[in-house]
């Protein structure tokens, strides 16, 4: 059977209200970005040079960086073999992993930071004052969700029992089973986790202000506040950050399903 | 999809910086209005900093968060159903007040109630566009943990809980309507 495709002319209408609204903003920050400092004039690439320049920028993006490494790092080694584990020997306790998964997704950040700084109070300095500590440990728990539910669809993808059988058969131990068996075969689901939770620690602003952390998104507030012409370009390069990190965790999630970790990114 | 997949993770600071580039005192809208028409947004009371602004720059991630979540549910509609109401003489209108609407309210609710709570939760965005000056929750919570002058953060837990406590009830709704609308999702 055959159908029309015909567009209602109110669609497009809507479409074009729909693309001038979030295009106008960006081109707007384009820009901002573009004027000078000193004259407001048109066109210089002042501000982008100004960023560049700007020892604080690079530091807070690497402390950013790092953090988002880091954060990703102590994820994935918490819950591969966890997920590995319930999915292999105790598979009741899936929903029951599922269910706390989503309680950092209905505590909001400005909830869980007042509960963080309390519960973390009198902890050695090393870890209280260091965002290597307090914000990784903050971040590896707003992760949890978003890794758990991509490699819980990747576990579920493919056959672990028979996976683990025929590794032990072979005479190899857990760690060998989990690292050259298990590993490989959920490599596109763990790199979409580790995306998403890359582009959440890298935008993330909320726990970083109210525990006073110098992170990039606090340089970014912080020059908003203070220069307008550079923070329109700094604006644009931080969204370029969300972009490459989205992109990438489209590309790979393709592959196997993608499920719901895409879904309502990080919160604001 | 794929660009509102992008969209949703567009928020806080660099979002209330590009709404401040477009219509800010000297965003590009608002200059293009007064340049051009004669007509000051602002003296008309849409303002950036204030509430209006904030549910502007808010709509920026609902949209696209909306779309993904409600595609799923638009594209479980299908052909046959439409065709089978048409078959038996109902109106365009008829099918969606009979077949429709009822098969999507469940996704239609759920979606509204995840919407909900993701503005409710909100923080960074707001807190950036106003320096913290909009009464809001979370910025009520901010200011009495970081404040200078409103130093109380037994207050601040206090509405900790309040938030949790409506978010908590929020999602009790969500789950079994999320179930419930699974069920045509085959």
């Amino acid at each position: 059977m055959k159908h029309r495709r015909h567009i209602a002319p109110s669609a497009v209408v809507w479409l074009l209200i729909g693309g001038l609204y979030f295009t106008i903003p960006l081109i707007a920050t384009f820009d901002i970005s573009l004027k000078s400092p000193q004259t407001g004039k048109c066109c210089t690439t002042a501000n982008y040079s100004w960023v560049l320049h700007n020892g604080d920028f690079w530091h807070t993006l690497k402390i950013s960086f790092m953090l988002a490494v880091e954060t990703v790092i102590i994820a994935l080694l918490l819950f591969v073999p966890t997920i590995y584990w319930v999915h292999l020997k105790i598979p009741r306790l899936r929903p029951v992993i599922a269910f706390l998964a989503l309680i950092p997704f209905v505590v909001p950040p400005i909830v869980m930071v007042v509960g963080l700084l309390k519960v973390f109070k009198g902890t050695p300095a090393w870890f209280y004052q260091q965002p290597w500590g307090f914000l990784a440990a903050s971040y590896v728990i707003l992760a949890f969700p978003y890794m758990f539910f991509s490699l819980d669809a990747g576990f579920r993808s493919i056959d672990v029992h028979t996976l683990t059988e025929a590794s032990q058969s072979l005479g190899a131990r857990w760690t060998t089973t989990l690292w050259r068996v298990i590993l490989p075969n959920i490599k596109a689901a763990a790199l979409a986790g580790s995306f998403l939770t890359l582009a959440i620690v890298m935008g993330e602003f909320t726990i970083a202000n109210l525990a006073a952390f110098h992170t990039f998104p606090i340089f970014i507030q912080y020059v908003n506040e203070s220069q307008g012409f550079p923070a329109g370009a700094l604006t644009l390069m931080s969204f370029a950050i969300t972009w490459v990190a989205m992109l990438s965790l489209l590309v790979f999630g393709r592959r196997k399903g993608g499920g719901p970790g895409g879904i309502a990114g990080m919160r604001r | 999809m794929t660009f509102s997949g992008v969209a949703a993770n567009f928020g806080g600071v660099p979002l209330a910086f590009a709404f401040i580039a477009t219509i800010g005192p000297l965003g590009m809208v608002t200059v293009f209005f007064r340049n051009h028409f004669g007509y000051d947004l602002t003296e008309h009371g849409i303002t950036l900093f204030g509430k209006t602004g904030v549910e502007l720059a808010y709509l920026y991630f609902q949209f696209p968060l909306m779309i993904l979540v409600i595609a799923p549910a638009i594209d479980g509609l299908r052909r046959e159903w439409r065709e089978a109401a048409l078959n038996l003489g109902a109106s365009n209108l008829q099918f969606w007040r009979h077949v429709g609407i009822p098969v999507l309210m469940p996704s239609l609710l759920g979606a509204m109630i995840l919407l909900f709570g993701n503005a409710f939760a909100a923080y960074a965005t707001a807190y950036s566009l106003t320096a913290g000056s909009i009464p809001i929750v979370p910025n009520l919570i901010s200011a009495y943990y970081t404040g200078n002058v409103l130093d109380n953060p037994h207050l601040a837990q206090a509405l900790a809980f309040g938030m949790f406590v409506v978010l908590a009830g929020t999602m009790a709704i969500y789950i079994p309507l999320q179930r419930r609308s699974a069920r045509w999702a085959k």
